[in-house]
């Protein structure tokens, strides 16, 4: 079996929170973002993280870049041992797993045209001898938007463009993982459709691995070989898109995907609803994390912990797991 | 007009342009359809089709530089909106027509208490504070937050994002409004709080009877909650009718393409996802025609006219030159 390119192990993060009277009175002084989270990315393959706000996805892609402090487990890049890396080495590793942020117009300087944009990693990573108008030329050219566009200050750019500009900043140093958090949200569908359709092409012709943070979960079906459901900061459900899709085994993973309405009013929902509220982490639920929104849940699951169990392709953490197909309309024949 | 059959809100003919430094934009052209008493219609369309001009022409909150050409805006078949009196106008905003908004931090005022949010804009209604205070809460109860006496002493920062937007609804439905604009209320909210709040909204529609008029770019929600809907291209309703006639039976090409890009239809993983290829006209210089004709696939000779409103069955409308012709 080949190495894989990203390997993360029990990887925790944590928060301090309170003061010192907190800590005085003996009260919660850490929250874990991160509670514990093992999944491993190899060559080429796209792999998302889906879950509700504030499930940890963000705090877990900043993790892997560096941007957030490990309080313990392992991050292995191509063999390389991340958590424990020096800046430089870190700045050399984030040409290679560079990260593109949530707000496709928010996250370009609105000091900076296209072509400084575009030049902007490479100065970075001191690469800046080489003929930047030819890079800023071929990356245009590469993300399909003209090349007079160098020109343009993003907010002269729509959404769409703008979120290309993104792609072309994150593929500049020929990375071999990207890491887009919410790549198309706040995108009309057929601009999304679009930069979807392009990140596959770009896949395919760089042999790029990519993470992919979203709560879209049509878009995880189009876009992830494997996806991993994430609750609480640890992963509920992982494993192969389409196994997961068609027959989810944890009761949120179900739920969630009963909860995409679907473009046909004639529909006969078969909805799995849920409380709205999800617990705090300041107080995590006792037995399983899930049992105090879970419509199935049975008098052991407030008890103890489920261990993780593996069905199929499917990794799982629930004591009674499902056995049903995707919830009704989800996978009905056109 | 019969004052007791007359649809909620009525829009006749409305166009709205705005001046800028690069000359006259046209945002919208001709826009006519209606919102009738007690049921939900839902506005759809992408980034720059009007939505937000729409509404501020319906509200009177239209920038400075923009202006209502022609049309009419009525209310309850009785009151031109667009001839009121910027006073007479916010007479009715809040207590006639009342509005939820997208991001539901922006609705609230973080350094006031929510009860003391909720006790103000009941400013018009005669009660005492007491009163208040317990229409307050029976509000709350209705939008289930739970402890409503006690989260009236608390702030903004201490509810959840699901919480907050069921506190703007319950502040926008607080006054009984005759019409009730909501603009992509669920957009920012997790799939799971998405679907409970627009069950929430449809309960409370039904009870107090008021006509919704529902923006959002998400087909499947505007499927599940509307009644009917209309789909807006660069300015124009290119097409309206029942929920059903449209998602089982669109006959204007934008709203064909537009059902087709959206990868909720999709089961299985595809090759290409669907788009639409080419980008919006400039709304300064707008085609004379049709304005779809340029990023159409049918598009032909006959489309450099303006096309007419095809009337194809009762309440479905395509504004297209092939409308007519038989289903694509």
């Amino acid at each position: 079996m080949t190495v894989p390119l990203l390997s993360v192990t029990d990887l925790r993060v944590e928060f301090p929170v309170g003061g010192i009277v907190t800590r005085l009175r003996g009260g919660v002084t850490r929250i874990e973002g991160v509670a514990g989270v093992s999944f491993q990315i190899g060559r080429g393959e796209t792999f998302a993280l889906v879950g509700e706000s504030g499930s940890g996805k963000t705090t877990l892609a900043r993790t892997l870049n560096g941007l957030q402090k490990v309080a313990s487990g392992s991050i292995r890049f191509d063999g390389q041992e991340v958590s424990t890396l020096g800046r430089a080495a870190l700045k050399d590793m984030r040409r290679r797993m560079p990260m593109m942020f949530q707000d496709p117009v928010g996250s370009l300087s609105p000091r900076l045209d296209v072509r400084a944009l575009l030049a902007e990693p490479f100065r970075i990573h001191r690469m800046a001898a080489r003929d930047l108008d030819a890079e800023v030329r071929r990356l245009l050219a590469l993300v399909g938007l003209p090349a007079d566009f160098a020109g343009r200050y993003p907010h002269q750019l729509s959404g769409g463009q703008a979120r290309r500009v993104g792609v072309a900043r994150a593929i500049a140093l020929n990375p071999e993982l990207v890491i887009a958090d919410e790549p198309t949200a706040g995108l009309d569908v057929s601009v999304q459709g679009e930069v979807l359709n392009l990140m596959n092409d770009l896949r395919d012709r760089l042999g790029l691995s990519m993470l992919i943070i979203t709560h879209n979960l049509h878009v995880v079906r189009q876009i992830a070989d494997r996806t991993a459901v994430m609750y609480l900061g640890r992963f509920v459900e992982h494993g192969e898109t389409e196994a997961i899709f068609t027959r989810p085994h944890h009761p949120y993973t179900a739920a969630l995907l009963s909860a995409n309405p679907e473009p046909d009013p004639d529909r006969v929902l078969d909805r799995i609803n849920l409380p709205p509220e999800v617990p705090s982490i300041f107080a995590r639920p006792k037995g399983c994390e899930f049992h105090t929104r879970c419509p199935f849940a049975r008098p052991d699951c407030a008890a103890a912990a489920p261990e993780p169990r593996q069905i199929g392709s499917d990794l799982l953490t629930c004591h009674h797991p499902l056995n049903i197909p995707a919830p009704a309309g989800l996978e009905r024949p056109a | 007009m019969d004052r007791i059959t007359a649809p909620t809100l009525q829009i006749d003919g409305l166009s709205v342009s705005f001046a800028t430094e690069a000359g006259r934009l046209q945002a919208l052209r001709d826009v006519s359809f209606a919102v009738p008493k007690g049921r939900i219609t839902g506005i759809v369309g992408e980034s720059g089709c009007g939505k937000s001009t729409l509404i501020n022409a319906i509200l009177g909150l239209l920038a400075d530089n923009g202006e209502v050409t022609s049309g009419a805006i009525l209310l309850e078949g009785k009151q031109d909106l667009t001839r009121l009196s910027p006073r007479e106008m916010r007479d009715l905003r809040g207590l006639r027509i009342s509005t939820v908004f997208q991001d539901p931090m922006g609705a609230l005022n973080p350094v006031l208490s929510v009860g003391r949010q909720m006790r103000d804009i009941q400013y018009r209604s005669g009660l005492t504070r007491k009163e208040k205070d317990a229409r307050s809460v029976e509000m709350l109860r209705q939008v289930r937050i739970p402890d409503p006496e006690k989260r009236l002493t608390q702030y903004p920062h201490e509810f959840s994002g699901g919480m907050k937007q069921r506190v703007a609804i319950a502040m926008a439905l607080m006054m009984r409004p005759a019409l009730l604009i909501a603009d992509e209320p669920t957009t920012a909210l997790d799939a799971t709080l998405e679907v409970a709040t627009i069950e929430l909204m449809k309960e409370l529609q039904q009870q107090i009877g008021c006509a919704v008029l529902f923006i959002s770019h998400h087909l499947g929600v505007i499927a599940e909650l509307c009644d009917e809907m209309i789909v807006m291209y660069a300015g124009e309703v290119v097409e309206k009718g029942s929920v059903r006639q449209i998602f089982k039976g669109a006959r204007h090409p934008y709203t064909q393409a537009l059902l087709e890009c959206d990868p909720a239809r999709l089961h299985e993983r595809v090759k290409r996802l669907p788009t639409i290829p080419g980008t919006l006209p400039d709304l300064k210089n707008r085609p004379q025609g049709c304005i779809f004709r340029d990023r159409c696939a049918k598009a032909g000779p006959e489309c450099t006219a303006a096309p007419p409103d095809v009337e194809l069955a009762p309440g479905h409308v395509a504004r297209c030159w092939h409308a007519a012709g038989g289903a694509a």
